[in-house]
């Protein structure tokens, strides 16, 4: 089961996801990318069904994309976090997506943001999130080590801390994990996790 | 060294589905040879969880002498996880007018989504804010046109109706609606609190009495109650003010 988790930091913020694409017993890739960008200064971790996740996070992305492109500003993190539930939120009586979703942010008054948004489509600011199995480690680990405003190094260190425990106590545990960060100067890959690279085979 | 067998009972659903995943933890002491042996068991069960219980929560609205008091605990959970403990259920409507939602979280968001805009809508007409006697068969129609399909929540609404004489009622999650003149209660730890407001509550209490009644109501009643906790929030609303305040109790 997919482990996304995500924290607050002075003016930044985190997300953390595994990056095995899983289908029942057969492991189909370990690099694979659960985080979307979805503009210059958002990311939105997602886990939860595999086509669910790549369609939806990717109808949000482009919607976030449009908006800018009508009327010429970026939505806010808190903006996109409610579209984003809303959206959800019409398709939970229909067609539900079963996807869940850590939104992170970075606006210019506001700061750095994360919102927890459930697969039925619930939403809340927070301060630290996590979903999956790994959730049960990775909530515990922040609740212990986590502290309002912490550097970039503290937060990394805590990210790498909350990976150990997912690793050695889940016993279906992802092997590799990407963390992207976002504060003023964007959302960007911050680095990847791997205890397993995918063996390169060169073409015949 | 002594050998004991241990017969444990299983444990009874209405224990488990309240404390999710229970460990025994039995440990033996032999007296002979000094050794002391611990034992760990761990049940997992699976129990089947209403869709009411899924995020948990308690709310409660009282009457008191020209004014009211509405008060939630702030938990937001899924299941047996708690997420966040500062999550907000009792949503301004007007300066007057306050309605809680206990429930389904998503469904409690829509559901204020919808009556914002009903009575923002409803002030652009009339030039004026809602009736809290309005509002409440506002709601009840709303939650009864999705009869078949129901918003997973049970209101609880508080308002100073005309000569500010206060208003409480709450209804069931298809707008059935029930007024009271004392207090009415709503959430995971409803059985609870109307125990405790029962014993608790007095008529014509000044808003300093009645912040003190309904908050000791609901941290008592929401102790009892593994889905709702982590604090409270209170209301008291007189015709000049409006006081909220943050309830400190047992943080698990």
């Amino acid at each position: 089961m997919e482990s996304v988790f995500g924290l607050v930091g002075k003016d930044f913020a985190i997300v953390v996801a595994d990056s095995s694409a899983v289908h029942s017993i057969l492991v189909h890739k370990t690099n694979e990318d659960k985080i979307m960008l979805l503009d210059s200064h958002k990311l939105m971790g997602a886990s939860g069904e595999t086509g669910d996740r790549a369609q939806f996070t990717e109808y949000i992305q482009k919607n976030v994309a449009l908006y800018q492109f009508r009327n010429g500003i970026p939505l806010t993190t808190a903006a996109a976090a409610n579209f984003t539930r809303g959206e959800l939120a019409t398709a939970l009586r229909k067609n539900p997506y079963m996807v869940n979703i850590i939104l992170a942010g970075y606006d210019k008054d506001i700061g750095p943001s994360v919102y927890f948004i459930d697969y039925i489509a619930s939403l809340h600011k927070v301060d630290k999130a996590a979903f999956g199995y790994g959730s049960y480690f990775a909530l515990s680990m922040m609740d212990r080590h986590y502290r309002k405003d912490m550097t970039v190094e503290e937060a990394v260190d805590l990210v790498d801390k909350v990976i150990i425990e997912i690793r050695s106590r889940l016993v279906v545990a992802p092997p590799n994990f990407v963390i992207k960060i976002v504060d003023k100067d964007g959302a960007r890959e911050y680095a990847w996790r791997e205890s397993i690279k995918d063996a390169l085979v060169p073409a015949v | 060294m002594k050998t004991e067998e241990i017969s444990i009972p299983w444990a009874d659903t209405e224990l488990v589905s309240r404390t999710g995943l229970p460990k025994l933890l039995i440990s033996s002491y032999s007296n002979e040879s000094e050794e002391a042996r611990i034992f760990t068991f761990s049940i997992s069960v699976s129990v089947e969880m209403s869709i009411f219980e899924y995020n948990g929560s308690a709310l409660v609205a009282m009457v008191g002498k020209n004014c009211f008091a509405i008060a939630s605990d702030r938990r937001l959970g899924v299941q047996l996880q708690t997420i966040a403990t500062d999550f907000q259920k009792i949503y301004k409507i007007h300066d007057k007018l306050f309605i809680g939602l206990s429930g389904l979280a998503t469904d409690a968001q829509t559901l204020y989504q919808r009556l914002v805009f009903r009575h923002k809508l409803y002030q652009l007409r009339e030039e004026r804010d809602m009736k809290p006697e309005t509002f409440a068969s506002l709601v009840s129609a709303i939650l009864y046109e999705k009869r078949f399909g129901p918003y997973f929540c049970q209101p609880v609404i508080a308002g100073l109706g005309d000569e500010d004489k206060p208003f409480i009622c709450t209804m069931d999650s298809i707008g059935a609606k029930e007024l009271a003149k004392d207090f009415v209660v709503a959430g995971t730890a409803s059985e609870s609190l109307y125990g405790a407001c029962e014993s608790m509550f007095k008529p014509d209490m000044d808003a300093e009495e009645l912040f003190e009644t309904i908050s000791q109501a609901l941290l008592s009643s929401v102790d009892r109650d593994c889905l709702s906790g982590w604090g409270g929030h209170v209301y008291v609303v007189t015709p000049t003010e409006v006081t909220e305040r943050i309830l400190k109790g047992r943080m698990d």
